[in-house]
């Protein structure tokens, strides 16, 4: 959890480690912005018109929003960006509410009653995660293909299922694990049932935990770009398929590019900024001793 | 209200072979505070958590009111516990805290305000009753689980060393608090602690456990009067009886200097069974400085102001054994000074075993 918790205060530093201190930071700053850099210069490339975007680096121009105009303008025959807005909204969020749910009680499983060998259950968890998506994609072609499952939705929606399940899982088992014994104790003699002791009393606990694990889903999910592709290009397609298609064979397609990857992340990090504020409160007002 | 009753209950936990808590037979009266006292690991906890229902009894039964309750849920138990790190609920206010198990148990929501202002009353938590559990102190917290236990008038009281995370102060403000609360609710309660000054004065009467085995059950004064073995004699008490290991020569124990004969019973207890060695145990109390008795150096005095004990390097036979002595407060007693000491109060014998020499 100390991942979330914020960095004290720095302490006043004396002498000349005063100078290494402001190297030091300088430095940061600089790799910090290093870091940054690739993503200011999309979103500058974003305002600016294809002629600007593809000229040699230019910081000055007249900023446009035509290119954003472009990008989401319906076209037929074409992912529009609504279509592939509202794809990716329905299959990150269906994917994520089964992902929680199926997580929550494995976890509450793995955690609060383990049973024997349970980490091996933890392992084989993990281990599905070992081969490389490239390797698995043709027999997930043939099975879709089979099931009539082949550019659908659903595809999706089952395929970030069990590709987010194995990391909520181990996620949640080690918010889980913090929740003291005692608590589940204590409400087991206040006579709770054992879905009131989850809802009630180990739920509200691990709260931050389960928005941090839901976060992360949300964002695999979201930028999932090989399965889409393979499996499901066309219409019913997501967001990263809608940006892919932003390139074009003919013309510069630069600040285009740039335009659509901006509308594709916003919504990340939106998401993220806001559950990382609440995730910081709630770890703070949880604090469980 | 209830009675308990423990019957050859054990506890063997997975992966162990010896019980923690070995075939303990145990009766609780109704409205009785019964403490459980001994040493680190000697299952007091087990034996309580084994009353609640948290830890299977795998051989024996235990029974509230006559009902067998071994196999019952903590949930269907009717128990209240109160836990050592107090276990409250962190997401709850105090007040929810303490509603909860009205709440489980379908109580209305204007009965469980009533019934938690009333326990709030009591322990004077009216004002914190908003508050969440974190923003309170030690002492208020302990407060708050007493109040969850006490607010839904449970069957029996467990309570798991409840005061350990408290200053010495506030904690023997509050076992005498607690005493007083119990009294005055009449309900049956069964105290965890190692500490034994808190088993004594807060227990109608006291379970001594060591390695999961009951060792003596009695009420306080008859625990200090005659204990029942050698590990009660040394643990209950302080400071801590002296028990030395001594000859029987002619019917009297032998102890550098001092000879103190032997009562009838332990005498003949003795040459019945040919013992030539047992052990003496007086406390501190029961010794006094004499003109004539065991005589050797003084180690070390501990001056408490109105008494003082002294430590008298007593040698005897081969070995020099530390006899603890209580002198009143005024007495001029110092370092190295030469004394002697004789009986001056009840004394008690003890065979190699350690079990109590004077009959059952
Ligand atoms: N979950 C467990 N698994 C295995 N052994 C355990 C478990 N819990 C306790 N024990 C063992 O059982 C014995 C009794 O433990 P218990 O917690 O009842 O002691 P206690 O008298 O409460 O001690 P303390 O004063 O330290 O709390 C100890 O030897 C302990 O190591
Ligand atoms: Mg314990």
């Amino acid at each position: 959890m100390a991942l979330f918790t914020r960095a004290p205060k720095a302490e006043p530093i004396l002498g000349q480690n005063r100078v290494i201190a402001h190297v030091l930071a300088l430095l940061t700053w600089l790799i910090g912005l290093l870091f940054f850099f690739p993503l200011f210069w999309l979103v500058l490339n974003g305002f600016k018109d294809e002629l600007d975007a593809n000229s040699s680096p230019k910081l000055f121009f007249d900023p446009t929003l035509d290119r954003f105009s472009e990008v989401t303008e319906d076209t037929t025959g074409l992912l529009s960006f609504t279509e592939a807005f509202g794809n990716s909204f329905w299959i990150v969020l269906i994917s994520t509410i089964l992902v929680m749910a199926l997580a929550i009680p494995a976890a509450y499983a793995l955690a609060i009653r383990p049973m024997r060998k349970w980490r091996d259950v933890l392992f084989f968890f993990i281990s599905t995660k070992f081969l490389p998506i490239v390797g698995a994609i043709m027999p997930l072609w043939i099975i879709a293909r089979d099931l009539d499952l082949l550019n659908t939705r659903a595809v999706l929606i089952i395929l970030y299922t069990a590709m987010n399940l194995p990391l909520a899982v181990w996620m949640l088992r080690s918010f889980f694990a913090e929740v003291p014994n005692e608590l589940i104790e204590a409400a087991q003699i206040d006579g709770c049932s054992l879905m009131g002791q989850i809802r009630q009393v180990i739920l509200p606990i691990v709260a931050p935990g389960l928005a941090a694990t839901a976060l992360l889903c949300v964002i695999f999910a979201w930028n999932e770009y090989f399965l889409a592709v393979q499996l499901n290009p066309v219409e019913g397609s997501t967001m990263p398929v809608w940006v892919a298609s932003q390139e074009s064979g003919r013309g510069n397609f630069l600040a285009k590019l740039s335009a659509a990857s901006v509308l594709a992340t916003l919504p990340v990090v939106i998401a993220g900024w806001v559950a990382q504020k609440r995730m910081i409160r709630g770890l703070a007002m949880g604090a469980i001793k | 209200m209830a009675e308990v009753r423990y019957e050859a209950a054990s506890r063997i936990y997975p992966g162990t072979e010896i019980p923690a808590v070995n075939a303990l037979d145990l009766d609780i009266a109704d409205g009785e505070l019964l403490v459980l006292v001994g040493p680190s690991g000697s299952g007091k906890s087990t034996a309580l958590r084994m009353l609640a229902g948290l830890e299977t009894v795998n051989k024996g039964s235990i029974f509230i009111n006559d009902v067998d309750v071994t196999l019952k849920p903590p949930q269907d138990r009717d128990i209240a516990m109160v836990f050592q790190n107090y276990a409250l609920y962190p997401s709850m206010t105090v007040a929810e805290n303490m509603g909860f198990a009205l709440k489980q148990a379908g109580v209305s929501k204007e009965q469980r305000r009533a019934q938690v202002v009333e326990a709030a009353r009591i322990l004077d938590l009216e004002p914190y009753l908003d508050r969440k559990p974190k923003n309170l102190s030690g002492g208020q917290r302990q407060r708050v689980a007493m109040g969850r236990a006490i607010v839904r008038s449970p069957q029996v009281f467990l309570m798991d060393e409840p005061l350990s995370n408290l200053d010495a102060k506030l904690r023997v403000q509050t076992r005498t608090e607690l005493a007083d609360l119990q009294a005055r609710l009449g309900v049956t309660m069964v105290y965890v602690t190692h500490d034994q000054v808190e088993a004594m004065t807060m227990g109608h009467r006291v379970a001594v456990l060591k390695d999961g085995l009951l060792q003596q059950v009695d009420t306080p004064r008859e625990l200090y009067r005659r204990p029942a073995n050698l590990f009660v004699a040394g643990f209950i008490g302080s400071p801590a009886m002296n028990l030395i290991t001594v000859p029987v020569v002619d019917g009297a124990a032998q102890l550098g200097g001092l000879s103190v004969p032997l009562p009838d019973d332990v005498r003949a207890e003795v040459a019945r069974r040919g013992l030539d060695e047992i052990i003496f145990g007086a406390r501190p109390e029961h010794l006094a400085l004499a003109d004539v008795g065991a005589s050797g150096e003084v180690a070390v005095v501990e001056e408490l102001g109105s008494e003082a004990y002294i430590h008298v390097r007593v040698v005897h036979g081969q070995e020099t054994e530390d006899v603890v002595v209580r002198v009143g407060g005024e007495t001029a007693v110092k370092r190295g000074d030469q004394v002697s000491f004789g009986i001056a109060g009840a004394t008690h014998f003890f065979d190699p075993g350690g079990d109590r020499l004077d009959g059952e």
